[in-house]
């Protein structure tokens, strides 16, 4: 059992008025096995979170403490995070044009795992991963998220995600732009990896949409750079039926 | 939309080349001390070694400086052209005849002995018409070397041509690369300038007939005080003829300077032409400085299409960030980027051995050291 531990997490930006804190003090554990989701109206900090727990430079850790079984995650740069099992799902995943995907996912994977796969295994694995995602085989040959749909591109995350199989893996809006059958599709795959029970995953939404397909057992709501209610499921619900008004000014400060 | 900067004065004559001041539109960017003694009007028994097995059924021939005026794709653009054809001491052919096919690459390599003397020197390729080859140029080691390159295309053939400039980082290599194409001809040239202190090479397209069709492609690198300039100057003269031009360079380093312009004249009789030219930047540091200049002049109101862009931007560090959040290595990730911005002007490179070869010293530029597997 693999725990992710967030501790009084504080974050902040460099914008136009100089340094702006987005996190105020951000606390969640996650254990592996485990599903959990991050609700929070739009701007309230949950891509920051995640941006901050992969290592984006832009994201500067002013406080608190990120660990996996006790390492400190903060101390690994970007890709050493990667290898130690953090995925992330971006919200918006980014253009790398000329880099094929099928040469980007073997590069990955061969990262990831230590040692390249057999190359004849490896097509046989990455085709069938396309293949549950309803992703077209020409896909191998693109580049990276360049031209692809809004779709594509949240399928072409879930991909990663199956291939790199991580300890915890953070899905920002892997649910926006996606229609009925696209949601049903990425959700199984979603689901896939988490049959295998080792995974744990943070699911970040600002809807309940993905949570009808994914099911959650814990339920966290983010305002203002904090978690300011935590609950099962019911609260999914609740939001559902009342908004997010009701936790807006709660444990707010100032 | 840009008048086309480059001179249409070709010519053998001297005189029409006086020395340059630096402030004339074709010689405002180059790296005039470098160049210096290539514009000096001096004979050299300098040469380039070439080191080159052919099969047989390839002849590589010298013809005379009469010959060589003959048979070449145009005169010289300028000053440097015009000593070359005047000091070269003829010329170096290769001649493919007409309707032979070459699934072999032709590989000629020719390299430099020494900075001193200056070189002057002449190359050849005419494909007879209806032929098929694939040539590779690669020049390397030491010289100060002022070369033309003339290429005819002859009706209904097709050429392929990756020319290398792997120069030691002391060279200097300037020169005239003259290209015209045939009836429904079609020839797509790859340069790739990695090395040498200072390079200038100026490309003409012409065309010969109707149906002629041109992918002219350049990938270049220049590292902290290298100055590469790259131009190109397509003149379309006949109707329902195509263009498409792809500069893609790669910058770093202290006084790492490019220049690129690209010139298109569609005149008057050239209906129904379609053309497109793109140059991209990417400026690895704060240290180089990129220059780009298209130009598109069109006198015929009938085209089917021309475009143009040129863009110079920085190393996208969110690229590199979105691939190491997959365990990629930061080096490794910085390789990707850059050989998938080159990806468009490497896949042109038809041969898989100079492929291969290119994007080693790509990844060599980058100090990416290839893990032994
Ligand atoms: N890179 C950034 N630079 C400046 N401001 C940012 C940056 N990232 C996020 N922010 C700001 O931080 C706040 C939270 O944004 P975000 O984490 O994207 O929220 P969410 O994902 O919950 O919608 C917003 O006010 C947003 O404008
Ligand atoms: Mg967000």
């Amino acid at each position: 059992m693999t725990e992710l531990k967030i501790h009084e997490l504080h974050v902040e930006v460099e914008s136009d008025g100089g340094p702006k804190e987005i996190l105020r003090g951000v606390n969640l554990t996650v254990v592996s096995g485990q599903t959990h989701a991050i609700m929070g109206p739009n701007g309230s900090g949950k891509s920051t979170l995640a941006y901050a727990l992969a290592g984006h430079p832009a994201y500067r850790i002013t406080g608190g403490s990120v660990t996996m079984d006790g390492e400190d995650v903060l101390d690994m740069s970007v890709d050493e995070r990667a290898r130690a099992g953090l995925f992330l799902a971006m919200q918006y995943p980014v253009e790398v044009p000329g880099v094929s995907v099928s040469n980007f996912l073997r590069t990955s994977v061969t990262a990831v795992r230590g040692e390249a796969p057999p190359l004849r295994s490896w097509l046989k694995e990455m085709r069938s991963a396309m293949a549950d995602l309803n992703v077209d085989s020409s896909f191998a040959e693109r580049s990276v998220n360049e031209g692809f749909s809004g779709g594509e591109r949240k399928r072409h995350e879930i991909l990663q995600m199956g291939l790199l199989n991580p300890k915890f893996a953070v899905l920002d809006e892997t649910d926006s732009g996606l229609d009925v059958d696209a949601l049903k599709v990425v959700s199984e795959g979603v689901n896939r990896v988490r049959a295998g029970g080792e995974v744990g995953v943070v699911l970040i939404t600002h809807t309940t949409r993905l949570l009808r397909q994914i099911p959650v057992e814990f339920v966290h709501v983010m305002w203002q750079g904090r978690i300011v209610a935590e609950g099962g499921p019911e609260l999914a619900d609740e939001i559902e039926a009342n908004g997010y008004e009701q936790f807006i000014g709660a444990g707010v400060a100032g | 939309m840009g008048q086309v900067s480059m001179s249409n004065a070709r010519s053998y004559d001297l005189a029409e080349f006086p020395p340059p001041s630096g402030r004339e539109e074709v010689w405002r960017f180059a790296p005039r001390a470098a160049l210096k003694p290539l514009l000096e009007d001096a004979p050299s028994d300098g040469r380039l070694r070439w080191e080159t097995t052919l099969s047989e059924d390839v002849t590589l021939t010298q013809i005379t400086s009469e010959q060589a005026r003959e048979r070449a794709a145009s005169a010289p653009v300028d000053r440097i052209s015009a000593l070359a054809a005047k000091h070269a001491d003829g010329a170096r052919l290769l001649d493919i005849q007409a309707d032979a096919s070459h699934p072999e690459p032709i590989v000629l390599d020719l390299v430099g002995v020494g900075r001193e003397p200056v070189t002057w020197g002449q190359v050849l390729i005419d494909v007879g018409a209806g032929a098929k080859a694939t040539v590779v140029l690669r020049f390397s080691g030491a010289a100060q070397y002022a070369g033309n390159l003339s290429v005819v295309v002859g009706d209904n053939a097709s050429l392929e041509l990756v020319s290398v400039q792997n120069w030691s980082d002391d060279s200097v290599h300037a020169g005239h690369f003259a290209t015209r194409i045939g009836r429904d001809a079609r020839l797509r040239s790859v340069l790739v300038t990695l090395g040498g202190e200072a390079v200038r090479l100026v490309q003409t397209v012409d065309y010969d007939g109707p149906g002629g069709d041109a992918d002219i492609r350049g990938l270049f690198f220049a590292d902290a005080g290298q100055r590469f300039e790259h131009r190109s100057f397509v003149d379309h003269s006949q109707p329902h003829c195509r263009s498409n031009v792809v500069f893609k360079g790669a910058l770093q380093g202290e006084r790492a300077r490019s220049v690129w312009v690209g010139d298109v004249l569609i005149r008057a009789n050239a209906v129904g032409t379609q053309t497109y030219e793109i140059n991209r930047n990417l400026l690895l540091d704060d240290g180089p400085r990129a220059d780009s200049v298209p130009n598109l002049e069109i006198l015929t109101g009938d085209v089917a299409g021309a475009g143009h862009a040129s863009a110079t931007g920085r190393f996208d560090e969110e690229q590199v960030f979105y691939l190491r959040s997959r365990g990629i290595s930061e080096e490794e990730a910085r390789r990707l980027v850059v050989l998938g911005f080159f990806a468009d002007v490497l896949d042109g490179i038809d041969v898989p051995m100079i492929r291969a070869e290119v994007m080693r010293a790509v990844e060599a530029e980058l100090g990416y050291r290839r893990e032994v597997q």
